[in-house]
């Protein structure tokens, strides 16, 4: 991508002399690896409130990290100034992690050809400003059109372009310009007698031609304003253990929080996961594959390479049932004796880098979802979630209904005021009975949290039974 | 490792006078109004695990963002680029988003009679760059061995940290109004991992937040107190579903007052997205109940001299003997609802000032932690809050915990992988008892609570 080069080449003036040099001063004190990290970022948010244009802002931030491993050390230090000396500075603090003899990196650099997951015709962030403004007061007009019960519309904008070059003294030499876009609608309705609120969005690495022809401001605007009409009947949820029947699409933040966390390689190099050892061993029942798939074309949590410089990939983390791999990263694939699968992410030039999962979900099975829900006589069918969280240590994990109803006797009934689910990671899949053959990504507004560094990401499931799970209502 | 991140004092002059600059450029660039905030910040931060090194960071950055006004249109737009180049685009970019954006009414910058700085609140200490790179290092494994150390049943350790920062703040706006100050903080941090004899672990942590080097508690005894809160939780099992007292740790009860922060700040309430909205002036809490915000106490973890737009911080009472007396607002939210500014304006870089809240407690009460489980038959003591789910419009409250099951007003075994629920409007009248041990280890703060009436989501 010469593109890409050209900016930190031309802009910056940084010669592969200079990046040379660069990694020879972080490796000054010796240390088995060093890479730098270059980040030039540039945003836009635009937020709708009250049916006016209340805020827009835009924001650029550029700088470097560099990272000297020694064994299982690791020394960092970032700069935002990327002048030669400032990056100097920056390797040698990094260095002082190591204490031994000078190493030299590889000398020349290897790059790779990339996938090319996000080829876009115009990029969002290149696109009119007031292009952007009409979309989102298009998803205002349309949520308040859905209903006159409701009576607060908030429409949000955000796109992003992030370039990056990463270096390693193992001859790593890697480019990525990645677009990030995402649209977002919230509504507050009210009846005589109660208030809810709904919340839709999506989006991806997609240039603005995708919300007028795939994703309008109007689907968005349209499902928030449902849900929160949905939600003005809400009854309370039941409480207790009872079977669950997850929607396809989003309801894949279960994968996310009871498994995906937990097979992170860190936790597991460190033992400190529930699943740690657990390789070769059942965690799902045998409907059950699931894989972390980093490279499908424009998703949120696709890259065509990591924030280590390594190439993304279709990672199987369950195979009908038998737990098969870690997502590692250089550090953890080097410690762990594993494959590297491309999951080193970092949140920006300021972080480092740690396994994170990109897009993770389940493969579709045979069951039709109409038959999924006739099998259930009592049970919740849960098709919308707002977060979830996981204790990687012991494996309990929850995650938030925001749209869920009772299903009765094989039929979808009442619907229920949001509710909490819990299980447990290494048991909850065992409990999959039937899997729907309409898996479903979702609309892509996953962030995923880890040790203070967000980063975007993807789920999908299709539809699902689980035969028992903890339902966090009031109800008896 | 170095200490080249430490503020070189002679630099910052030329940050405080880049604000001012950038404002008047600003100015003579066509805006009618503009507000400026430039920041810099260093880091460093020690993790070891089982006794080794893993990660050692050691980092500065600095950063500018600007609101600039046309009339009743506000734009803004943030930048690490300090060149020439860098802040005409700043400027210029600011000023082109503003035609773009709508006339809002109620927008502007605080009328020049509510600019203001507190001056000195002894938030700044250069002491906590003041250890030896090897002795910060020493600090976190300190603690990780003070864990370790504590029983055999401690086998690892996630890790433990040491970590120091100092941030320096400068606002500006074209009132003329120039503020700035600074901030320290070091922390040390232990997470200890426990196995039974089953092979089944757990995880817990504690920590120690200060200002001050003086003032950080001893690797020693977090290590021993993270252990503590690690060991109580093996052997935990799920239990059925019951409707029991809870009793909220001081940890866990902090979050009930960000639930509480969420349904009081301006935003929430002018958009009508809170559970409280339309009940100021009415009882909605217990009559024990007060929440303070002030964000004027020395040393405050949630302590400025001066809010994101410049207006003094001050005390203000949120709820008093459960009645609610006011909301927390910046100038715009004030605007909207016909008041005055609480100085709870906060400001990143980037985008217009939301709301955020100084020192946020609630008040202690009489009764130990002791005292308050000693009163209850069967009940449910919780130190874990897991999840989101909490709905600020609805009041609607259902997250996964952790705890102690109380038996005849003694903690027994512990418990995991149930919910509770309920809803913040009643939750908040069935505070039943409040502890009197109110401890700031953040800037929210709140005592033991029980609450009664809440469902506990099991079996």
């Amino acid at each position: 991508m010469t593109q890409n080069q050209n900016l930190f080449f031309q802009k910056f003036g940084i010669t592969p002399n200079d990046l040379q040099r660069y990694l020879g001063e972080a490796l000054s004190a010796g240390g088995d690896y060093a890479d730098l990290y270059f980040e030039y970022l540039t945003s836009t948010s635009i937020r709708v409130d009250e049916s006016i244009v209340k805020s827009a802002s835009q924001g650029i931030s550029a700088g470097c990290g560099v990272r000297v491993v020694a064994g299982e050390r690791t020394g960092y230090a970032y700069t935002d100034d990327l002048a030669p000396e400032k990056i100097l500075r920056a390797a040698r603090t990094a260095a002082l992690i190591a204490r031994g003899p000078a190493k030299s990196p590889v000398q020349g650099f290897t790059e790779n050809a990339n996938h090319q997951l996000y080829p876009i015709a115009s990029p969002s962030a290149d696109a009119d400003i007031a292009a952007k403004l009409e979309l989102v007061m298009r998803a205002d007009r349309s949520a308040r059109a859905y209903d006159p019960r409701v009576v607060q519309v908030r429409a949000g904008y955000f796109d992003e372009v992030r370039q990056i070059l990463v270096i390693g003294s193992d001859g790593t030499f890697a480019t990525d310009v990645q677009p990030l876009a995402r649209f977002n609608v919230s509504c507050v309705a009210k009846s005589a007698e109660n208030s809810a609120q709904g919340a839709a969005g999506g989006g991806g690495r997609v240039g603005i031609d995708f919300f007028n022809a795939e994703k309008t401001p109007e689907y968005f605007a349209k499902d928030a304003a449902r849900q929160a009409i949905i939600q003005l009947d809400a009854r309370e949820a039941p409480a207790g253990e009872m079977e669950v029947v997850l929607g396809p699409g989003w309801p894949g933040i279960l994968l996310h929080e009871a498994i995906g966390h937990g097979l992170e390689a860190d936790f597991n190099r460190k033992g400190t996961s529930a699943f740690t050892g657990m390789v070769g061993k059942r965690v799902a029942s045998d409907k059950c594959t699931v894989v972390d798939n980093g490279t499908l074309p424009s998703r949120r949590g696709s890259i065509n390479v990591d924030d280590e410089g390594s190439p993304t990939q279709n990672t199987v983390l369950i195979e009908k049932g038998i737990l098969k791999g870690y997502l590692s990263d250089k550090l953890s694939a080097r410690l762990m004796g594993v494959p590297d699968t491309g999951n080193g992410r970092r949140e920006s030039y300021a972080h480092i880098p740690m396994p994170r999962m990109t897009n993770t979900y389940m493969l579709a099975g045979d069951d039709s979802p109409e038959d999924i829900i006739r099998s259930v006589k009592r049970g919740v069918y849960a098709v919308n979630f707002g977060g979830g969280q996981v204790d990687i240590t012991n494996g309990k994990f929850v995650f938030s209904a925001s749209e869920a109803y009772m299903i009765e006797n094989g039929q979808v009934t009442a619907p229920l005021k949001n509710c909490t689910l819990i299980g447990n990671g290494p048991d909850a899949l065992t409990k999959v009975s039937m899997v729907g053959s309409d898996l479903q990504l979702d609309e892509g507004v996953g962030t995923c949290g880890k040790d203070g560094q967000s980063v975007p990401v993807g789920v999908g499931i299709p539809t699902l039974k689980l035969d028992s799970m903890t339902v966090g209502g009031t109800a008896r | 490792m170095a200490t080249h991140t430490q503020t070189v004092v002679g630099s910052d002059a030329d940050l405080r006078d880049l604000a001012s600059i950038v404002v008047s450029r600003a100015m003579k660039s066509g805006a009618t109004a503009a507000e400026a905030v430039v920041r810099e910040g260093s880091e460093f931060s020690a993790v070891v695990r089982m006794g080794e090194v893993e990660t050692l960071k050691d980092s500065g950055s600095r950063g500018i963002g600007l609101r600039a006004f046309l009339g009743q249109r506000a734009a803004s737009t943030y930048s690490s680029d300090f060149s020439e180049d860098g802040l005409q685009r700043l400027i210029g970019g600011a000023l082109e988003l503003a035609r773009v954006t709508s006339e809002d009414a109620f927008s502007g910058i605080p009328e020049p009679d509510q600019l203001g700085s507190l001056g000195d609140l002894d938030l700044y200490h250069e002491d906590v760059y003041s250890l030896p790179p090897d002795e910060r290092i020493d600090y976190a494994r300190r603690a990780e061995r003070a864990a370790l150390e504590a029983d055999p049943r401690i086998k690892n350790s996630d890790n433990a940290s040491f970590d120091a920062s100092t941030s320096y703040k400068v606002l500006a706006n074209s009132h003329g109004f120039v503020g700035e100050f600074r901030r320290s903080s070091c922390s040390v941090y232990a997470a200890p991992i426990a196995q039974d004899e089953n092979g089944n672990m757990q995880r817990d942590y504690w920590f120690s937040l200060s200002r001050t080097m003086a003032k950080l508690e001893s690797a020693e005894s977090v290590g021993r107190e993270a252990a503590r809160r690690t060991l109580r939780r093996l052997g935990a099992r799920k239990i059925a579903s019951t409707k029991v007292p809870i009793v909220l740790d001081p940890m866990v009860a902090g979050s009930i007052l960000d639930n509480i922060f969420d349904a009081v700040n301006g935003d929430a309430i002018y958009r009508q997205s809170s559970f409280l909205m339309g009940k100021l002036g009415q009882k909605v809490a217990a009559g024990n109940i007060t929440v303070v915000d002030d964000g004027t106490i020395p040393g405050g973890f949630g302590s400025e001299p001066f809010d994101g737009e410049g207006v003094p911080t001050r005390r203000t009472v949120v709820i008093e003997n459960g009645v609610f007396k006011s909301y927390l607002l910046n100038t715009y939210t004030a605007k909207k609802l016909g008041l005055k500014s609480t100085g709870n304006a906060s400001r990143g870089l980037a985008g217009t000032p939301g709301i955020g809240s100084g020192n946020f407690y609630l008040q202690k009460g009489e009764r130990t932690p002791q005292q308050i489980i000693g009163d209850i038959k069967q009940g449910l003591y919780v130190f874990q809050f897991l999840g989101f789910g909490v709905n600020t419009v609805t009041g609607d409250f259902s997250r996964g915990v952790s705890g102690l099951w109380i038996e005849n007003g003694e903690l027994t075994y512990p418990v995991e992988e149930v919910t509770v629920a309920g809803n913040l409007k009643d939750m908040l009248n069935n505070i039943s008892e409040i502890g009197n041990d109110l401890e700031f280890r953040g800037s929210t703060a709140a005592p033991t609570l029980r609450i009664d009436g809440m469902m506990v989501a099991g079996e």
